[in-house]
């Protein structure tokens, strides 16, 4: 601080708290209803303290689901969600490490057309490209199976990038010591690449993981059996149930449920989520 | 780009790209590729044959008064939600830059909704602002005597999902403001404090031109998020109603297309997002490359 303001000070606490609160009071108010028998929430002013129904809410939708919405549990649905992200995080660190690997320590022809070819995965999100997409899984019969869950988004362009860069910094002198050492390709990236680049795998874990565990508009289109509804999207089913009116103690309870996992991860591992986060972005 | 020493090897290098390439071209260029070809097509109802239409669908889509509404509806929702997410966010990363006790804590209560999915970030809105039992429509009917329905009337629709998507958006935005607060030296600051620069105009003359790049960058990331990863926050609450009035461009693709059935026009509208995809990323590559140098 270059000089003392108590005003100014104050005011920076009162802009923190008040930004906490419009970030926390929707989970709020989720935590909350989610804790309350069906009936406390058919008319407003709904309860803002916790109620007694926390547990009978929670072990329902675990073990049996909503029954309105097809009542899938959602410790099924919740176990497809944490296979999905991590199929898609580890399938996604695999294969850029080894594409950026061969992008950065060979020379080979049609090398640029293939760095452009991953550089263009960033230009065609799943979104609008949908329809195309479905006919081609669909053609290769992979709907309702984990496969076609997780191959198809596990190309990434910011993936190959990041370790890429990362490559670039790592002194010559090791490689030219490998093969004074006799070592061959394979040796150096799997003794010395790999450990060398363990906290960016681990920083780029965390951010994937995110991102497959929110996947939504992709588990909607290919997924039509109910064993295979990931948690993120299966919400969905419970808020548009057609003509009745949504089950709001359980719509918020898995709405919780779907988002602790990814929240704590983004909690426990804080300093590696922020690296991971900014470096990823560059 | 590369490396002055490499390793030899004829098929290796080929090897260890396959997977990642394979994937690219199978569920990224391909499918691409097929929605430009549809889109110079017109497919009969049963599905039978095609013909080959030119720009027709193109010149439909832009004659159709609903799609250029939906590319208005889209220009506000996104311009909105960047600029509602990107100032909340400054204005916590410049405090939570000026404290020193509790900084830590404070960051750890800002940044967790980063992780929570958008659809979640949508339907937690959704409940708090539901008609009937929703507690900030309670508290607006009560206190301002706002009539809150969200089913009938579009604005208040609209500004629903801008709020959600904005909302979820903060963390990011919090974060990458603040790493670039961070970076900016305390000398520069203080200097202009030893010439008697007020925090406002200092703010403005020096903190808020040297976090330029910053901003240039999330200001281009904001609405890339805005204008194609909100989908599912709205799918999972107003489908895209009531009327169309929360219909942006990404939504209008899944609703011609698998609700509507209309191949042609659903890969017409396919391809106009593409090319804004590229525009923005091409933009994005540029500026970061001119930060290198900066």
């Amino acid at each position: 601080m270059v000089e003392n303001r108590p005003l100014a000070a104050i005011l920076t606490h009162v802009v923190l708290i008040a930004g906490i609160v419009f970030l926390c009071f929707p989970v709020w108010v989720a935590l909350v209803a989610s804790t309350h028998p069906g009936e406390a929430l058919q008319r407003s002013p709904i309860p803002m303290w916790f109620g007694d129904q926390g547990f009978a809410n929670y072990s329902q939708l675990l073990r049996e689901g909503v029954p309105a919405a097809g009542g899938v549990p959602l410790s099924t649905m919740m176990l497809n969600s944490l296979f999905m992200a991590l199929g898609i995080t580890v399938g996604k660190i695999a294969i850029s490490l080894i594409s950026a690997f061969a992008i950065v320590y060979f020379r080979f022809p049609f090398r640029m057309l293939f760095f452009w070819l991953i550089f263009a995965t960033l230009m065609l999100p799943v979104e609008v490209r949908i329809l195309p997409t479905y006919d081609v899984v669909a053609s290769l019969g992979m709907l309702n199976s984990y496969p076609g869950l997780i191959i198809p988004l596990i190309a990434s362009a910011t993936a190959t990038f990041l370790f890429r860069q990362f490559f670039m910094t790592i002194p010559d002198e090791l490689v030219e010591a490998a093969r004074i050492d006799r070592a061959g390709p394979l040796r150096f990236f799997w003794d010395i690449l790999l450990p060398l680049s363990r906290t960016n795998i681990a920083a780029l874990f965390i951010i994937l993981f995110i991102y497959g565990w929110n996947q939504y508009l992709w588990p909607f289109l290919i997924t039509t059996d109910q064993d295979l509804y990931t948690v993120v999207m299966g919400i969905q089913r419970m808020v548009n149930v057609g003509e009745g009116v949504p089950i709001w103690n359980y719509t918020m309870g898995t709405a919780i449920l779907a988002m602790i996992p990814p929240v704590l991860v983004v909690l426990v591992m804080q300093r590696l989520f922020v690296k991971g986060l900014v470096e990823s972005e560059k | 780009m590369q490396k002055r020493v490499v390793f030899r090897n004829r098929w290796l290098p080929y090897l260890l790209v396959a997977p990642q390439i394979a994937v690219t071209l199978i569920f990224f260029i391909w499918p691409a590729y097929q929605a430009l070809e549809t889109s110079f097509f017109v497919e009969d109802v049963f599905g039978f044959s095609r013909n080959f239409v030119w720009f027709e669908n193109f010149t439909r889509l832009f004659a159709d008064k609903g799609y250029l509404r939906s590319f208005w509806t889209t220009l506000v929702f996104g311009l909105s939600v960047t600029f509602l997410s990107m100032s909340m966010a400054l204005a916590l990363a410049v405090a939570a830059n000026r404290v020193l006790k509790a900084a830590t804590a404070y960051r750890t209560f800002l940044i967790w909704p980063y992780a929570v999915a958008p659809a979640l970030a949508g339907v937690l809105w959704y409940f708090m602002m539901n008609p009937s039992l929703g507690i900030l429509a309670y508290m607006l009917e009560g206190t301002f005597g706002v009539d809150w329905n969200h089913y009938v009337n579009g604005n208040q629709a609209l500004l629903l999902v801008i709020i959600a998507a904005a909302w979820k958006q903060i963390s990011y935005n919090f974060l990458f403001f603040l790493a670039g607060l961070q970076s900016i030296p305390k000398s520069l600051i203080e200097a202009a404090a030893i010439d008697g620069a007020s925090p406002t105009r200092r703010f403005w003359t020096i903190v808020f031109p040297l976090l330029s790049p910053t901003t240039f960058f999330l200001l281009v990331v904001n609405l890339v998020y805005a204008f194609f990863d909100t989908f599912a926050i709205i799918h999972a609450t107003t489908n895209g109603g009531p009327a169309d009035a929360t219909s942006i461009l990404v939504y209008k693709v899944y609703s011609t297309g698998f609700v509507g059935q209309d191949y042609g026009s659903s890969a017409a509208q396919s391809v106009i997002l593409m090319v804004l995809v590229i525009a923005m990323t091409v933009v994005q590559f540029r500026f970061i490359e001119r930060k290198v140098q900066y």
